[in-house]
């Protein structure tokens, strides 16, 4: 939205002073239900060496406009309007030739969807040799050397061990750390990074937007970060743009946006960011009806918990060392009491997801107890436990709503699902037919799922609505222990607070116990009274939540806090 | 892909909620796809063919008349008639029943049977897997035309063996398409879900992957039934399978082979065209099924 000197024009009529000009821009997209806009009279520019954050939720346009810079829209999506300037270029009009050269050469990007981005059946090591030969960075005799360079400089450890993996191998953390090596072997000018550290932990975050800051400094380039973390954007822009339906709300100076944010909408998102807030109400937008303030969280102090963990160990045989084995889990111990809310916090690895894999019971563990309500539910195998009374009674929501969901279920049959199998109650053969329409019913209108979207698949929903239908279903059956495995991680930012605020009214309702596995602290904190700090396997730390976050005890702890992105506030 | 996903907030209020949209699904696919739409005009006039056929023929597809033999298409014979002065129209339309039946009962047995076979290999892996697999690659050893000429030869020369013979050498493809397409859903997370809701293996493979399954499965289909068709006149040229005076593509093509070179073409012509015909309309309703029967494909 900067000015530009009318003085100053190339040829082109793109202003060579800006080194990025994007004047005007619309691109439709022409679906079966009419032409979408998807982005609308959006113009900004960017100076080498500087930082644009473009933020906005999903389906604001924020992809579209980067995808368009790049000209790598699909066959459906025109550029409708306006020009794009790069280095003096007409990027809308060059040929698909000279296009082919710029990208990759001097326009790279890191995906979203690191896993979409990797050639599946090519050793991650070969994807960066082609990379680096195609561009001329390393020849047959030094490839492999520098491949291994790229891995260590996104902080891959065992690199020599990496580069066989394939992608499916990795993990999405690991992916995405290849794919930053891929785009930045190049060398570009412009780096646009489109939500480069979704599904990292905040520490691998931290490290690898530090890294992809400094080289930004050190070679001159110019990023355009595409993300819906306000907090990221902050830290790391110069210069903020706030994006929603297509269209640009406000533009200003990162720090200045923070400060004084003008537009409603930028003031609603900066609300809805969990950071230092008291409650988990100080999310929602102030004209929103005003809910009950959420019980207080407390720790539970009963004799007899509801779950006891005692010396759990999960192995699994490792694949280069015939007689070697990695401990996933390895001895840990902890108590969720009746209604008590306990947070699981570490960094993907540290074995919390196995953990609660475990205690689920998808899968059976290596030694080690899992007491649930007195009973060893840990003494019947992990095949056996379908058809245990206490199926029900333990019941879990999971990370990826949209894998979560049977694709070819409508809402209404996927929430009805553990109710044919096991009732409402989980005691007792399953539901009578006639009465699962109604709960079904009940339990969207608890999860806040309008009655019109029940008969709706999957793939018609937004990402907040298939939350919303994984809780639905988590709590048909009235469980009394629901592990969270982070239910919000893919979620936009204002439709995690209305997630979580959904979460805390169900416990107040249901009286159930959570165990909330994340890696987000800031979350976690909002809803959790005792949290559990895992790392390599064991538990570090474990305390109330203001105790842990306020005096951390241990040094890892210490950095999971130092790296949460914080807005300048 | 990305971007589809983001446009879908946008795209979803334009949606009208309508609940058992399979017949507007079926008017847009077939709307949106004239081939899609040819293919099923051509299907239903197979099955028009093969269920009214013998009702409203001109002639009777058996009778001989040696005052009228090898007579070239005229009005009174359409696709004229042949060394026996049987009409060949009559007769071609009359095998469309047949040719349909073989094929299609093949099929389904071939369907049934591999998806049973690879869905318990792609979800139990192991020595499961090994096994089924191994035998699989046993019977794809084999060319297949030559092997089904062999079952039929051992087992003799019926309907049932013919049937039975296709649906063999058809097998493998269902199990290795299905052995695919649920080992890649076995860890997908709504089967962990159905785990939680108190599913056993069984439960879970029949009603949560294996409908995943069925989109592809049923291109394969499709495709298969040409192939099978074609399998059944195959082995009726060579003379195993269907048994003269019968009308069936296959015999007829075989027996009017004889008469092209004395320049009495309609002879093998017109079944060959008719059995080109529905091989090209099973191959391009592949598509058209498999977007009627993925939900995806609607929005």
């Amino acid at each position: 939205m900067t000015a530009v000197s009318p003085t100053v024009v190339s040829p082109t009529g793109f202003s060579p002073a800006a080194f990025v000009d994007v004047r005007d821009l619309s691109v439709d997209f022409k679906t079966r239900n009419g032409t979408v806009h998807a982005v609308r009279h959006v113009s900004f520019t960017l100076e080498k060496g500087r930082t644009l954050g473009i933020v906005g939720e999903s389906g604001s346009g924020k992809s579209v406009t980067s995808y368009a810079l790049m000209r790598i829209l699909d066959a459906a999506g025109v550029i409708a309007g306006g020009g794009i300037g790069f280095d003096g270029m007409d990027i809308a009009a060059a040929s698909e030739r000279t296009m082919r050269d710029i990208r990759g050469r001097e326009i790279s990007m890191i995906f979203q969807n690191p896993r979409a981005a990797l050639d599946p059946i090519r050793k991650v090591g070969h994807q960066i040799e082609d990379v680096l030969r195609q561009h001329v960075q390393a020849d047959r005799s030094n490839a492999y050397e520098k491949a291994i360079e790229a891995l260590t400089a996104v902080r891959i450890n065992n690199p020599r061990e990496r580069y066989h993996a394939y992608p499916f191998e990795l993990s999405g953390g690991m992916c995405q750390r290849i794919v930053i090596a891929l785009a930045l072997a190049c060398r570009p000018q412009l780096l646009i990074a489109d939500e480069p550290t979704t599904g990292l932990d905040v520490t691998t975050q931290k490290a690898v937007m530090d890294l992809v800051a400094e080289l930004t400094r050190a070679r001159g380039m110019a990023m355009i970060l595409i993300t819906h973390d306000l907090g990221l954007a902050a830290t790391y822009c110069d210069h903020l743009i706030v994006m929603k339906s297509g269209e640009v709300v406000e533009s200003a100076p990162a720090l200045e946006l923070f400060r004084n944010p003008r537009h409603a909408y930028t003031k609603k998102l900066l609300k809805a960011t969990p950071h230092g807030c008291a409650s988990v109400r100080d999310l929602l937008p102030e004209d929103e009806a005003p809910r009950a303030p959420a019980a207080p969280l407390a720790v539970a102090k009963d004799r007899t918990p509801l779950l006891v963990v005692d010396r759990l160990v999960k192995e699994y045989p490792l694949k280069s060392a015939r007689s070697g084995v990695f401990r996933a889990v390895d001895g840990i111990s902890f108590t969720v009491g009746r209604g008590e809310s306990v947070g699981l916090v570490g960094e993907s690895g540290c074995g919390k997801s196995t953990t609660s894999a475990i205690i689920m019971r998808l899968l059976d563990p290596t030694s080690g107890t899992i007491r649930f309500d007195g009973v060893d539910v840990g003494a019947t195998p992990a095949a056996k436990f379908a058809r245990s009374p206490l199926r029900g009674r333990l019941q879990m929501v999971f990370q990826d709503a949209t894998d979560s969901l049977n694709p070819r279920f409508t809402a209404r049959r996927a929430i009805a699902d553990p109710l044919l199998r096991l009732g409402a109650g989980g005691e007792g053969g399953p539901m009578p037919k006639a009465e699962i329409g109604a709960r079904v019913e009940e339990l969207a209108a608890l999860c806040g799922l309008p009655a019109h979207l029940l008969d709706r698949f999957p793939h018609q929903l937004s990402g907040g609505q298939k939350a919303r239908v994984g809780i639905a279903r988590a709590i048909a059956v009235s469980p009394d222990l629901l592990v969270l495995d982070e239910p919000t991680a893919a979620l936009d930012v204002s439709v995690q607070a209305v997630v979580l605020n959904l979460l805390v009214d169900l416990k107040d309702k249901l009286g159930m116990s959570y165990l909330f596995v994340s890696h987000d602290l800031a979350v976690v904190k909002l809803l959790c009274a005792r949290v559990i700090v895992m790392k390599g396997g064991r538990i570090v730390e474990e305390g109330a939540c203001d105790q842990v976050l306020g005096a951390p005890r241990h040094d890892y702890t210490r950095s999971l806090i130092a790296a949460i992105p914080h807005p300048p506030l | 892909m990305d971007q589809a996903k983001d446009l879908m907030p946008m795209a979803v209020p334009a949606l009208a909620p309508a609940p058992g949209g399979l017949l507007r699904h079926m008017l847009y696919v077939l709307r949106a796809n004239p081939m899609t739409l040819l293919a099923f005009v051509l299907l239903a006039l197979f099955l028009v063919a093969a269920v009214l056929g013998p009702l409203v023929v001109p002639h009777n597809p058996l009778a001989t008349d040696a005052a009228s033999a090898l007579m070239p298409p005229s009005l009174q014979h359409w696709f004229g008639t042949d060394d026996l002065g049987r009409d060949v129209f009559s007769r071609v339309v009359v095998a469309t029943r047949l040719d349909l039946v073989i094929s299609v009962a093949a099929v389904a047995l071939s369907f049934a049977g591999g998806a049973v076979l690879g869905s318990l290999a792609g979800f139990y892996g192991g020595w499961t897997d090994r096994i089924v697999s191994r035998v699989l690659d046993t019977v794809m050893a084999f060319p297949l035309f030559v092997l089904a000429m062999g079952i039929v030869a051992a087992l003799g020369n019926s309907v049932g063996n013919i049937v039975l013979a296709t649906a063999i050498v058809n097998l493998p493809f269902y199990a290795r398409l299905s052995r695919t397409e649920v080992n890649i859903r076995r860890e997908a997370g709504f089967v962990q879900a159905a785990r939680l809701s108190g599913h056993s293996d069984l439960s879970i493979l029949a009603t949560q992957i294996f409908p995943n399954a069925l989109p592809p499965m049923m291109v394969q289909i499709s495709l298969n039934l040409g192939w099978a068709i074609l399998n059944a006149a195959g082995l009726s040229f060579i003379g195993l399978g269907v048994r003269p005076p019968t009308p069936e593509w296959g015999i007829m093509v075989a027996e009017g082979a004889r008469f092209i070179v004395s320049g009495e073409w309609w002879l093998a012509l017109f079944p060959g065209a008719a059995l080109m015909l529905a091989v090209f309309t099973f191959n391009m309703l592949g598509d058209g099924l498999r977007d009627i029967v993925d939900p995806r494909a609607r929005s």
